[in-house]
């Protein structure tokens, strides 16, 4: 008890459970985010097979393509454990790189999801054509949307990190951003699964 | 700050800095203020809303008002008195009250506070400006798909519910984060949870049902707007889309909203009953575990807001049965409230005489709604008047009253001043004879066939007498505001000081000064017991004898550091308005303004990291 | 003086509730045209049953919680000298006790709730007589498909037989509800919901839509005249008859504008026009009412009606033709000879 309230005294961010509170709000926020994303998967399951035209989504997945682009995502958290593992261990050679590769995985991926955006439009399947068309660019939009978020903020704790203004004192944030990340990729997962593998 | 400490001191400040440091304030007390002073407004609106409506059915065949008009006035009532009133009200209460029930300074995130009520600010404005652009919101307030469709709402007006619902999702999201973080988080040394307040209990609850209900409401708010502006499926019969996805989303989120909406007051009347019992609350970890309850269980019945639509005998059987279950830990709390006043000695002050109304008022409404969830029975109340009677006793007679009974109980702590108790009475006297008078009669105007929503009526159909009678009731409700707002006006200027424990109270927050000085606490409590204060005045009758009251510690409040003010909740906020109402304007708005919210957000993000923190509470600006 | 003035109040409350409850005795209210606790089908009763028994039960209810609220406030109230009350912090056998007893009384509840939720939806029998009902903003269209019969916002349908109504709603939610029959049910663009009921008797009762579907929800009615067997075939013979020739000049005049007017767009009239987008008038004047129920069928009313449609019915989609005058005395003529 005395340990933690003088923890509490000096750092006004650790509670009385000992955990920071940043990181609890971060926890909080994944919370709601699984019911939004279940809410957008809902309709998704809803919808599967209602479509009255096609495109349908055999005819149109690139599920190789995709393998990979879910690939590099999954990568991408790999990456952000060892920014965050750098970065405590105020390691900012390695912390720069690391969050910087991060953010190229992101946005590689966000490349990926506009390619295979575009290249559906042009296939005849956009927003309107049909049910599977709203429900899949909508879904798969936000989470890429998601990414983008993500991608952004790291880039900002990237330019902190080069400007000299993130250090090891900063680990929680990195941390924080972390989950965020991991919460993103597991999203995809589970959007890729319902999507793309089960028929 | 040097306003704060100016504004504390009663020295007088130019009129810019009073507005400046109340638009820049990241206290929660004065967060806390600038909700009730909103909710207040916005419950008049819907009054006035209300009133017209009203006077509209007062009789058959009617022409007051227009059957557009009509629509329009049912639509902004209910989103108004849900989103606008009760919700920001008991925001007012969690804002002060939480951080002074755990004994903490403030919350966990106070700018984050502060964001959540400009963005609240910026939501109501959003709705608001519909009736200057002439395209008010006539969807209902529950904005059933198809209807909200471009093919059959070609204007603007679901638009801007549509977006003002969306922007003000987005405030209570970030309030409930906060909250969850402050309660579990920011408690006094030695109060467990079971030791925290049924009040902070109640709120905790709500902060969860908040955070995993929203989103549904947001989803089916987004597959609305991309149908509307982006020309997508999701509401399309003709596409093969089910308009019921748009129902069993918004009831996903609405039936939690309900008990958003009650479990607060639940709370008010937790704290208030024990205090002029002289007696604890009867039971108290028992409605504690039932609120918990009620959050959990409150996600498994949403359909039965649903039983004429055709599910099935199957969906309606299991909707039937998860919802007579809730009424179970619903119910056996007005058993715990009566127990608290068995065996009391009770002193009856008006807050205590609105939480009593509470208990009467929400059995009524809570019975029938036990006669709802039999679907049999549902197929010929729903979408009756029996429903409006329903609801209005378990809000109005319910969240209302609760709330009233709060506003009583701690308007002594927040302004220093005690309400006139005999205009207090003629408030509660008339406010309980005026919403009996109104509600009452709709239980029969629904059981004799009466729909909802309808703008007028055939008068050979014996709906008339009591149509009218409604009708007067509602002026006699308007009759008990008027008490109100003169009690208010009257004590402002001459009220009775008050102490900081005028009602003898069990809690924390009586144990600093009325008002609270900016840092609340001189020095942090430690917590023994539930009721703490009480036990501290008195003993606890069980051994524990009463402990002397420790003299006041001489701390300089110079060396507490409370958080600077700033003014990038407000900017930000701006900045989400300016790209929510884009949508409504253009697509090169909405692109400023989401730059805009950009550029904020990374600032305000920025303000914290660079934050050294600066100087004391009476003293320095940021 | 303050005491004994608020002291009133309490009493003159009690008085108040007591006349509320009391009034609702009162024998006509019961009895009104749109009443949901005079049923008059087998639907309506297992229903009303249900309702009664949780009535009953949570009258009771309710009025013992409030006696023992108000005892409770009387017997416990603060008199001078009294010390501090024991501090109770519970009674775990007694909330055990009355959490049981509520599980209990809405056990009672659930009991008769669950089977009758499955009887009343149970699939029509097939001797059932098929009745497919179309709810549109805002009127509705009623079609016997065993018959050939189309009209609209009249329902006829014979007492002593299963009717089967099936719910089709090609714009936006309706609901439809004949109250003194039994309990509602939504229609629901793409999807087609049921009711199925049997009336006890010949009788006239009003319905009306019950969820809110645009500008004028609130005149989205219609009339249900249910008939002996035998009257029922008559009315049936009748609809299915070609209509009318007019023999009236006047009529006659009105029938020439008719089929020479946009009015052939939307309406059917058997052997002169095909129009679907508004309700079927074949046999308009053996209607009482018009405009969904909204007013009689009195030819003043229907050349007002024709000259301004949106005067009656806000938002109503027939547009006004320009019409006026003699033409619409002369259509009128015409539109209600059409027995």
């Amino acid at each position: 008890m005395a340990a933690e309230h003088a923890a509490a005294v000096h750092d006004p961010n650790i509670g009385c459970t000992g955990l920071d509170h940043r990181k609890m709000g971060m926890w909080a926020f994944l919370g709601s985010e699984c019911m939004f994303f279940g809410s957008l998967i809902g309709t998704y399951l809803a919808y599967k097979g209602k479509s009255i035209n096609g495109p349908g989504p055999h005819e149109i997945l690139n599920i190789p393509l995709t393998s990979v682009s879910a690939f590099v995502l999954l990568m991408s958290s790999l990456l952000m454990v060892l920014a965050l593992a750098a970065v405590q261990r105020n390691d900012m050679k390695w912390g720069k790189i690391w969050l910087f590769m991060t953010a190229v995985l992101g946005a590689g991926f966000v490349g990926f999801q506009i390619y295979e955006f575009t290249h559906f439009v042009h296939s005849g399947l956009t927003l309107q054509t049909n049910l599977f068309g709203s429900t899949f660019f909508v879904l798969t939009g936000f989470h890429g949307a998601h990414v983008t978020g993500g991608v952004i903020w790291l880039l900002a704790m990237w330019v902190l990190a080069v400007r000299g203004k993130l250090g090891p004192q900063d680990s929680l944030k990195v941390e924080i951003c972390g989950l965020y990340w991991h919460f993103v990729d597991i999203v995809w997962i589970v959007i890729f699964a319902l999507i793309y593998l089960i028929p | 700050m040097a306003t704060h400490a100016a504004y504390m001191a009663g020295t007088k400040m130019s009129a810019g800095s009073v507005i400046w440091s109340w638009i820049t304030t990241v206290d929660h007390k004065r967060i806390g203020l600038l909700y009730g002073a909103s909710a207040f407004f916005f419950f008049l609106v819907g009054g006035i809303e209300a009133l017209i409506m009203r006077l509209q059915l007062a009789q058959p065949d009617n022409t007051l008002v227009s059957a557009q008009r009509f629509n329009e006035l049912f639509t902004m009532h209910g989103t108004t008195m849900v989103f606008l009133a009760i919700m920001p009200m008991s925001a007012a209460f969690f804002n002060y009250l939480i951080p002074l029930m755990i004994g903490a300074r403030d919350v966990a995130f106070p700018r984050l506070n502060a964001l959540s009520y400009w963005v609240f600010f910026s939501g109501a404005l959003l709705l608001h400006l519909s009736f200057v652009a002439g395209t008010v919101p006539d969807g209902g307030w529950f904005g059933y798909a198809n209807l909200t469709s471009n093919q059959f709402s070609p204007t603007h007006s679901i638009d801007f519910w549509m977006l003002g619902l969306q922007v003000l999702g987005i405030s209570s999201l970030m309030a409930g984060f906060n909250f969850i973080v402050t309660i579990i988080n920011m408690r006094a040394p030695g109060m467990t949870l079971m030791r925290m307040p049924l009040f902070v209990w109640m709120s905790f609850v709500v902060q969860f049902l908040v955070v995993l209900a929203f989103p549904a409401i947001t989803v089916a708010l987004i597959l609305l707007m991309f149908d509307r502006f982006f020309g997508t499926l999701f509401y399309a019969p003709a596409a093969g889309a089910d308009p019921l996805l748009w129902q069993h989303l918004f009831w996903i989120f609405g039936h939690p909203e309900v008990y958003i909406l009650i479990l607060p007051a639940m709370g008010i009347v937790s704290e208030v009953l024990p205090t002029f019992s002289r007696k604890p609350l009867f039971g108290a970890p028992v409605v504690i575990y039932s609120g918990i309850m009620i959050g959990f269980l409150g996600f498994g019945v949403w359909s039965h807001h649903m039983f004429s639509v055709g599910m099935g005998p199957v969906a309606d059987a299991a909707f039937s049965i998860s919802t007579m279950l809730i009424a179970v830990p619903t119910g056996v709390k007005i058993l715990n409230w009566i127990g608290t006043l068995w065996g009391g000695r009770i002193r009856f002050s008006t807050a205590l005489y609105f939480s009593l109304g509470f208990i009467a008022m929400f059995t009524l409404g809570g019975l029938s709604g036990v006669m709802h969830a039999s679907p049999p029975v549902d197929l010929q109340q729903t979408d009756s008047y029996f429903i409006v009677a329903h609801f209005h006793y378990v809000l109005f007679g319910g969240s209302i009253f609760g709330l009233f009974s709060g506003v009583y109980y701690w308007w002594p702590k927040m302004f220093g001043r005690l309400l006139d108790e005999r205009l207090g009475m003629v408030h509660f006297w008339l406010m309980m004879i005026g919403f009996n008078v109104t509600f009452f009669p709709m239980h029969f105007l629904g059981l004799i066939g009466m729909p909802r929503r309808i703008y007028t009526y055939a008068p050979d159909l014996g709906w008339n007498f009591w149509n009218l009678v409604a009708t007067i009731g509602a002026f006699v409700i308007v009759l008990s505001f008027l008490a109100f707002i003169w009690n208010v006006i009257k004590t402002t200027r001459s009220g009775a000081r008050a102490p900081a424990d005028p009602w003898d109270g069990r809690t924390l927050e009586w144990t600093i000064p009325s008002p609270p000085p900016v840092y609340n606490f001189a020095v942090e409590p430690t917590v023994h017991d539930r009721d703490d204060f009480w036990i501290q005045k008195y003993g606890d009758g069980h051994g524990t004898p009463p402990r002397k009251p420790v003299p006041p510690a001489h701390v300089d409040p110079a060396s507490i550091h409370m958080p600077p003010p700033s003014y990038w909740p407000i900017l930000l906020a701006a900045a989400f308005f300016v790209t929510a109402s884009g949508a409504l304007v253009s697509i090169y708005q909405v692109i400023l303004g989401g730059f805009l919210t950009l550029y904020c957000m990374i600032r305000f993000m920025l303000e914290y990291h660079h934050q050294t923190d600066v100087g004391p509470a009476a003293g320095g600006h940021h | 003086m303050r005491k004994s003035l608020l002291a009133r109040i309490p009493t003159a409350l009690l008085l108040l509730a007591a006349t509320l409850l009391l009034s609702s005795c009162g024998w006509s209210l019961w009895d009104s045209p749109m009443t949901t606790v005079r049923p008059k089908s087998g639907f309506g009763r297992m229903t009303n049953e249900i309702f009664l028994l949780i009535s009953w039960w949570t009258l009771g209810i309710g009025l013992a919680v409030e006696a023992v609220l108000l005892w409770v406030c009387f017997r416990y109230r603060e008199k001078p000298g009294r010390p501090i009350p024991k501090q109770v912090h519970g009674h775990t056998a007694l909330e055990v006790s009355w959490t049981i007893a509520f599980a209990v009384i809405l056990l009672i509840f659930a009991i008769p709730t669950i089977p009758v939720i499955f009887k009343t939806q149970e699939a029509p029998a097939a001797t059932a007589l098929r009745v497919d009902v179309g709810g549109r903003q805002w009127w509705w269209e009623f079609k016997y498909p065993d018959f050939k019969v189309v009209t609209a916002n009249e329902l006829h349908i014979p007492a002593g037989q299963m009717v089967a109504f099936s719910l089709h709603a090609p714009d936006v939610i309706h609901s439809f509800w004949m109250p003194q029959l039994g309990g509602k049910r939504d229609v629901v663009p793409g999807r087609v919901n049921r009711i199925v009921l049997e009336p006890d008797g010949p009788g006239e009762y009003p319905g009306q839509c019950a969820e809110y579907c645009g500008v004028s929800h609130a005149n989205m009615r219609f009339r249900v005249v249910v008939h002996t067997k035998a009257d029922f075939e008559k009315w049936v013979a009748d609809q299915q008859k070609p209509p009318v020739q007019p023999t009236d000049p006047l009529a006659q005049k009105g029938q020439e504008l008719f089929a020479q007017s946009a009015c052939v767009g939307c309406h059917t009239i058997a052997g002169v026009s095909g129009g679907v987008l508004g309700p079927n008038l074949t046999h308009f004047a053996s209607r009482k009412t018009m405009g969904a129920n909204l007013m009689a069928n009195t030819p003043a009313n229907v050349a007002k009606w024709i000259e301004n449609p949106g005067h009656m019915k806000p938002g109503v989609l027939m547009p006004d033709l320009g019409m006026r005058g003699e033409q619409t005395t002369a259509l009128a003529a015409y539109l209600l000879s059409l027995k």
